[in-house]
């Protein structure tokens, strides 16, 4: 697990350029599943039949990860950038950042004005270690994510895009390990996410579920003074998500969630999230409404180049979901 | 110049229909199927050599514009804006008002009554009034009520290497797509799609994509272009002169990467100069197009226009004629195998 985890969240792929990811995890999922297929907007979409008896299912993880695009190259080689998703520059400064090409750049910034604390994103520049404008290694609209290993924290875990990689490893140990389901499963690894859960939009149309299941990171408010309070920590169990920024949890969802994690004697925490949402969004808004709901990785320092999981709360939510998956839907 | 009757053409959004009239006459016989849908989009379709793959390119009929809230007794009308308009460029601007298109101007305090403070200080949009020389209610009403239209009054001129005029975003996209459908056809059914109300949020796309239920699309469009000098060394989105423009990634879209390396070949091939827009800026129809149904692989291919969503744009006639080139260039060499081909894009075998 700890492996597929490492490969996939030190794997290049910001909103959009997901193809090195989605090599990785058709990779691992090969022979797993019955049909493996990408859709026009780089989803990779693979299928897990079931004895006929039960309903399609959709589950979503996101491959994409924030990071930033070359947005001008200055006449003395210093690169410019636009964020790719919600990026924060005051956790960007003095990080490095990846290129597609191999190119590693050093985050920094201009002087501050008077009375600005963090620096705006016009201010942030990328040090390639170019001269000028001709000799840069890096091209206008090139992206780049953050460039940081994964390092194990005491038991914990802790990398750039966690966010929604991990989401991706639950994704395939549930493949790997679910045996006979009653359920046609649509496992999606979605596109695009960071910039607006464009992917699942797409993939949803196009699978048409009778459920939609994201999993994704949510936040946790076990650290010092929290800038967003809420009763998620780490080491508690996967969460399962009531309601977000975007989604309100389908009742029926969140109990077939709760009712079988308390049937297996799996640890679970409730989560009401108040900013941002998941693919779940964009799966229960898709064609005539899908019951959706979201289970979630607790993840302190989201959107920093240090996201950080608890590896006992990863692997309680695949047992969590393969179990979900063998039992017929509450309804 | 077919642009020159689209730039002068009333046609702020959800009131296309000159604007439509005018295109219909010119794609008239060079398509198969033409249709306008319930929100207005015209939807054709032109046979090719192959049906292999549908590709749409679209170009947006609407402009910004202006829409009457209130006759004053006074006679004068008061307005919001239709789309993103800068309140500040408004004050003085002449502009055509109502189903008569009245000629009015947006009136302004004489600079000798002014303070130094007032000059310093910009109108907020309540101060903002449309003249239109009535001097009772009843007077005004006669010439727009509530709920019409209002666009700026400015005439297309031709300056020899640049054009001006309003509404460039997006007439110079309407006009392009018009030389395309004369050009045609192509290796594949081409979708041309004029659609409305871009300006207020891609409203007429999102229907028309799903309608025509594309493989491709191309969006084109009149993007930014902030190439004035500057103190910093800061990018200037695009520079007019300079050649088409791609734009890789907006607010709206992550363009695909495999028409982004189509167009570039193109372009490079062709010897025709390629820009690619200051990524992160604006948004096209291009934003609900890629997400309609399965997803649809899309590209904005656009021309720099100054000044846009202002009285007057400008724009390059060589980058427009080779906007024009580049686009059918990329249009003949598209095929199937173009979004298959992989350079990194690895497409997983199908059992």
């Amino acid at each position: 697990m700890n492996d597929i985890l490492r490969s996939l969240v030190e794997s290049f792929g910001p909103s959009g350029h997901e193809d090195t990811v989605r090599s990785l995890i058709a990779a691992q999922i090969a022979g797993a599943v019955d049909e493996v297929r990408t859709d026009a907007l780089g989803n990779l979409i693979a299928l897990k039949r079931g004895d006929g008896t039960g309903h399609r299912i959709m589950l979503a993880a996101h491959m994409d990860e924030i990071g930033v695009m070359a947005s001008y190259i200055d006449e003395k080689g210093f690169v410019r950038v636009q964020p790719i998703g919600g990026v924060s520059p005051l956790l960007e400064v003095g990080g490095r950042v990846l290129f597609a090409n191999g190119v590693v750049g050093v985050i920094s910034y201009e002087k501050l004005a008077a009375g600005e604390q963090v620096p705006p994103m016009d201010k942030l520049f990328v040090d390639v270690g170019a001269t000028s404008r001709q000799d840069c290694p890096v091209a206008l609209g090139d992206p780049a994510c953050f460039l940081q290993p994964l390092c194990a924290v005491g038991g914990h875990l802790t990398a750039k895009a966690m966010d929604d990689r991990v989401g991706c490893a639950v994704l395939i140990e549930a493949v790997r390990h679910l045996g006979k389901t009653p359920h046609e499963c649509c496992f999606v690894f979605s596109s695009q996410e960071e910039v607006g859960t464009r992917g699942a939009m797409t993939a949803a149309f196009g699978i048409a579920p009778d459920v939609g299941v994201a999993v994704d990171v949510t936040l946790a408010g076990d650290t010092p003074e929290p800038a967003v309070r809420m009763a998620v920590a780490l080491d508690a169990g996967p969460a399962i998500k009531v309601k977000d920024g975007g989604m309100l949890a389908t009742p029926w969802v969140k109990d077939w969630m709760v009712d079988t994690a308390s049937s297996e004697g799996l640890p679970y925490q409730l989560e009401v999230l108040p900013g941002g949402t998941t693919d779940a969004r964009a799966i229960q808004t898709s064609r005539e409404g899908i019951p959706s709901g979201c289970l979630s990785i607790p993840c302190r320092y989201v959107h920093s180049p240090s996201e950080t999981v608890s590896a006992a709360d990863v692997a309680n939510a695949v047992k969590l979901l393969t179990a979900m998956l063998r039992r017929p839907l509450p309804r | 110049m077919i642009l020159e009757a689209l730039a002068n053409a009333f046609g702020p959004s959800g009131c296309e229909q000159d604007v439509r009239a005018l295109l219909l006459e010119q794609i008239r016989g060079r398509v198969e199927d033409c249709r306008v849908d319930h929100l207005g989009n015209i939807l054709a379709q032109q046979r090719g050599t192959s049906d292999r793959l549908r590709v749409m390119v679209s170009a947006h009929m609407d402009e910004v514009g202006l829409m009457v809230t209130y006759a004053e007794d006074s006679g004068l009308l008061r307005f919001v804006t239709v789309g993103n308009i800068d309140v500040r460029v408004l004050p003085a601007k002449r502009v055509l008002v109502g189903r008569e298109r009245t000629p009015g101007v947006i009136a302004v305090k004489p600079v000798h009554k002014t303070t130094a403070e007032e000059r310093g200080r910009a109108f907020s949009i309540e101060q903002l009034a449309i003249d239109v020389g009535a001097t009772t209610k009843a007077e005004a009403e006669k010439v727009a009520g509530r709920g019409d239209y209002a666009v700026f009054a400015t005439r297309f001129q031709d300056l020899g290497g640049t054009v001006t005029g309003k509404a460039l975003d997006d007439r110079a996209g309407c006009a392009i797509l018009v030389e395309l459908v004369q050009r045609g056809p192509y290796p594949f059914t081409l979708c041309p799609v004029f659609s409305t109300m871009e300006e207020i949020g891609m409203r007429g796309a999102r229907v028309a994509a799903f309608a025509m239920a594309p493989d491709v699309a191309f969006v084109l469009e009149g993007t930014v272009c902030d190439d004035s000098p500057k103190k910093r060394d800061e990018s200037p989105t695009t520079e007019m002169g300079k050649g088409p423009v791609i734009s890789v990634a907006d607010r709206s879209v992550i363009a695909d990467q495999r028409l982004v390396r189509h167009v570039v070949r193109v372009a490079a091939a062709a010897g025709i100069p390629l820009q690619i827009k200051q990524p992160g800026k604006g948004g096209t129809d291009a934003g609900a197009i890629h997400l309609a149904r399965t997803g649809v692989p899309s590209l904005p291919v656009c021309v720099a226009c100054r000044y846009i969503h202002s009285p007057v744009s400008m724009l390059s006639k060589r980058d427009l004629g080779q906007t024009v080139d580049l686009m059918e260039q990329a249009l003949r060499r598209l095929s199937p195998e173009v979004l298959a081909a992989q350079d990194g894009l690895q497409e997983v075998p199908r059992p």
